[in-house]
């Protein structure tokens, strides 16, 4: 902070260099391109350095740095008259949608064993867990996503923001949040399953 | 007291709320309950952690070393602004 109110280049090139990855990837949420992203991460920077020395450290670097971007790509965003995924976050409710397909489950009328799975998921192997294909299987079940869904859980278990963080930035209640990450961990639980399991 | 079982069907919706904090103490009991008595929903639960972890690990793009340039362009037109 210090450093770079002192204009110190090695101090912006680190932070550069530590956020700008996550700040292409959270401007993708309010954007409908990769290249708009990276023309709001762009602005983000030189937005943070002509404010910089008005930066009072009420809140966190990182928390300020994100605001400014969070407002710059909500104002890209109207501009280029998309409307963000908002209606859908505002009411994720709609259809029902299960975790796990019912025909996993017995009947509910099963006589011993009500709603007791019929077919378990199996554990899943450590070593195959961290190789790089599975890495790929699961970003593509996080670009299939629903943009509701794939903005709340880009920011809380990508980005690792709090539930507090995404519901400030999103403009959605605690429990829709809820619902939205619930819905998007449990189909990216369901594509590494069905990857997991097909060459057993 | 007999209290109703959750079924395996419930816990997997409840899985979230759980991990959130957001179940009543009461709930959370039952929740609970059943997780340690059945090696499916054990399974589950794992699976729902380790997909949390997993994304925690999605590689951080790579900035371009044009794009590096081009904000290292602006930071030194503003230094000497």
């Amino acid at each position: 902070m210090e450093r770079l109110r002192r204009r110190d280049e090695g101090a912006f090139a680190a932070l550069v260099r530590m956020y700008n990855a996550s700040l292409v990837r959270v401007a993708r949420i309010y954007v409908s391109t990769m290249a708009a992203a990276e023309e709001v991460a762009q602005e983000t920077w030189l937005a943070v350095l002509n404010g910089i020395d008005r930066f009072e450290g009420r809140s966190s670097l990182r928390t300020w740095i994100f605001r400014i971007l969070t407002n710059i790509a909500k104002t890209r965003a109207q501009r280029d008259g998309r409307t963000l995924p908002f209606s859908a976050l505002q009411d994720p409710g709609g259809v029902p949608e299960a975790a796990v397909d019912a025909d996993r489950f017995l009947d509910p009328e099963h006589p011993r064993w009500p709603g007791h799975w019929a077919s378990r998921p199996v554990g899943w192997p450590e070593e195959r867990l961290l190789a790089g294909e599975t890495m790929e299987v699961l970003e593509r079940a996080v670009e299939a996503l629903p943009a509701s869904q794939r903005a709340v859980l880009t920011l809380r278990d990508i980005e690792g923001w709090s539930s507090e963080e995404v519901r400030n930035a999103l403009e959605i209640s605690e429990t829709n949040q809820r619902v939205l990450l619930h819905r998007a961990r449990s189909k990216v639980r369901r594509a590494l399953e069905s990857y997991l399991q097909e060459d057993d | 007291m007999e209290i109703e079982q959750l079924s395996c069907r419930e816990v997997v919706e409840l899985v979230t709320d759980y991990l959130e904090g957001a179940l009543s103490p009461d709930e959370r009991a039952r929740f609970e309950e059943h997780v340690a008595r059945c090696g499916g929903c054990t399974v589950y639960v794992e699976q729902i952690r380790a997909t949390i972890e997993l994304l925690g690990r999605v590689p951080e793009g790579t900035l371009s070393a044009e794009a590096e340039q081009e904000l290292l362009e602006a930071f030194r037109g503003w230094r000497s602004s």
